[in-house]
């Protein structure tokens, strides 16, 4: 797919550096299959958005790029999904190293039962820092990177159940940023949330895309035309199988969709 | 809006609570009937000399200092057993076991394994332990057959506590990078604790109260003194009131009342014991 635009970081999107990468992936549960031949390049540094009706696989798809879809049993996947041009699903590649590199954001806010600080800490830890000091600076980065130290500094050992939704959904970027990742996916991080805090996880958005490539899979079309530099629209075919209609930079593909159905789909006259 | 629907609906929903109040203080009855009962019969026979003194007289004077101890060796014997198995097994099951026949068949058996009459357990005990691994009539032998009786409880209510855990912890957890043991160890553990104690301490309870196993694989109708060691034979409160009871005649009736007391008192203290546990683990789950 020709891409030729103007990234938000300033770059062009030919110049931008490809990050992520898939290949004619096709994604099976059991006999049923969900995406069909998928190939498309996600530039660094820049957030690209999955749209697309409900149902057409696009919480599937971001799942690829960290391996969530294998807690699914049955879950199989053909074709090249690529993390800087290695093939991660490749039976060499570390799952657990890769998580660490490719973070990812839940539709829900899903913070765990303990306090703000362990929340943010907890990736860390399980990576194997203990020093109680590094811990501290660690958290206060990642929670001050969400635009979120201010208002629970006085309150860290507080619960993170405790935050109101959004608080909380910042608190699990927090957790994300933590562990220092170079791609983080976010999967309808806004949809639990009220607009104001919606709001506020966009700025966020923006200003992380500066240092992490981000991939957002989105029912809101405003939001995917507010936030993201490139714009992938997913349909499902008969089978329910989904595939990728458009892919190109966001401001392309809002205001001059090539395929009718892209068209169609964000006019709204379906979905 | 018309008046006459409305009452009749509220009609229906008085009639429905009133049955269940109705149902509810049937259910609740019997067991404060058994409780007052107990308390009643068997105060008298408490005494400080029942608690501490080993009987005499075939049990119909002296205390039951003997009895109570067994008891405790053996709910602490079977639930060092039972809790490790139980939860590791219960970990295995939900967490990393492939959902397949095998593993169906295994569940299969666990939930079997609660339904097996527990004079069966004993003579397996009596066939393994006893007499295979030469662990003779002893509290060790008593601790492992109740042990085994006591795997189906612990592993089905630790796979329960295990998979009432929500997915999203998780998840979360491992798109972190925590791996699948730490995610076990550190996120889900700490959640499904309460449950497992839970789990655990019914378990003990049943242990407690259990006479037919323990017939015949070390339980004593008449001991001098405490079990000095894992291959002692040993007195238990549910035997003892059996023996007593069915084998002493003349024995005083406010002697085996109050056997009962202890008894009841013993394992309703576990249960305490077991809801005080998880409420502290609820709230710091809360507050933490």
């Amino acid at each position: 797919m020709k891409i030729n635009s103007v990234l938000s970081n300033g770059k062009m999107v030919s110049q931008s550096k490809t990050k992520l990468k898939t290949e004619a992936v096709n994604l099976y549960y059991g006999s049923f299959q969900a995406l069909r031949s998928i190939s498309l390049e996600i530039p660094e540094r820049a957030i690209t958005a999955i749209i697309g009706p409900s149902g057409c696989g696009k919480s599937s798809f971001l799942r690829l790029f960290n391996h969530m879809n294998d807690l699914i049993t049955g879950a199989r996947v053909e074709g090249r999904v690529e993390l800087d041009d290695i093939n991660i699903y490749d039976k060499s590649i570390d799952v657990v190293e890769l998580r660490k590199r490719v973070g990812m954001v839940f539709q829900k806010p899903n913070p765990f039962p303990m306090s703000v600080f362990e929340n943010v800490a907890f990736g860390p830890k399980r990576h194997g820092i203990s020093n109680r000091a590094e811990l501290e600076e660690i958290v206060e980065r990642s929670l001050r990177q969400a635009v979120l130290w201010d208002e629970v500094k006085d309150k860290l050992e507080q619960s993170g159940l405790a935050l109101s939704g959004g608080q909380q959904q910042r608190l699990c970027i927090s957790r994300v940023l933590a562990v220092e990742p170079e791609v983080i996916l976010m999967d309808e991080p806004c949809s639990a949330l009220d607009p104001v805090a919606t709001l506020k996880i966009e700025d966020l958005m923006r200003s992380l895309a500066e240092n992490y490539t981000i991939v957002i899979v989105t029912h809101n079309m405003q939001q995917a035309a507010r936030v993201s530099d490139m714009a992938a629209f997913l349909m499902m075919e008969e089978d329910r199988a989904g595939v990728l209609v458009e892919y190109g930079p966001t401001s392309e593909l809002f205001t001059n969709p090539k395929d009718k159905r892209t068209e169609d789909y964000i006019t709204g006259r379906f979905g | 809006m018309r008046a006459g629907a409305v009452s009749k609906r509220q009609l229906s929903q008085r009639t429905a609570f009133s049955l269940l109040i109705v149902a509810t203080i049937i259910v609740v009855l019997p067991v404060l009937a058994i409780v007052i009962q107990i308390i009643v019969s068997g105060a008298d026979a408490i005494s400080w000399e029942f608690l501490t003194q080993a009987p005499s007289q075939a049990g119909k004077a002296g205390g039951i200092l003997p009895a109570i101890v067994g008891t405790f060796y053996l709910m602490l014997g079977t639930i060092i057993v039972a809790l490790p198995l139980g939860v590791m097994a219960g970990i295995y099951l939900t967490e990393y076991a492939r959902d397949n026949w095998f593993t169906r068949a295994i569940n299969l058996a666990i939930v079997n394994l609660a339904g097996v009459p527990s004079i069966v357990y004993g003579l397996f005990g009596l066939g393994v332990f006893v007499l295979m691994f030469h662990f003779g009539m002893s509290l060790l032998s008593a601790s492992l057959t109740l042990a085994c009786q006591a795997l189906a409880m612990t592993v089905t209510t630790s796979r329960e506590a295990i998979l009432a855990v929500p997915r999203e912890y998780r998840e979360g957890s491992l798109a972190v990078g925590a791996t699948r043991w730490q995610t076990i160890r550190h996120l889900v553990l700490p959640q499904a604790l309460p449950g497992i104690i839970t789990g655990a301490v019914f378990a003990m309870s049943r242990a407690a109260g259990e006479t037919a196993p323990i017939l015949v694989v070390g339980a004593a109708f008449l001991l001098p003194g405490l079990p000095q060691s894992p291959f002692d034979q040993f007195m238990a409160l549910p035997y003892h009131l059996y023996t007593v009871a069915a084998h002493v005649p003349g024995m005083p009736k406010s002697t085996m009342w109050g056997v009962v007391l202890v008894l009841l008192v013993v394992v309703l203290s576990f249960n305490v014991l077991a809801t005080i546990i998880r409420l502290r683990a609820r709230q710091r789950r809360l507050n933490a």
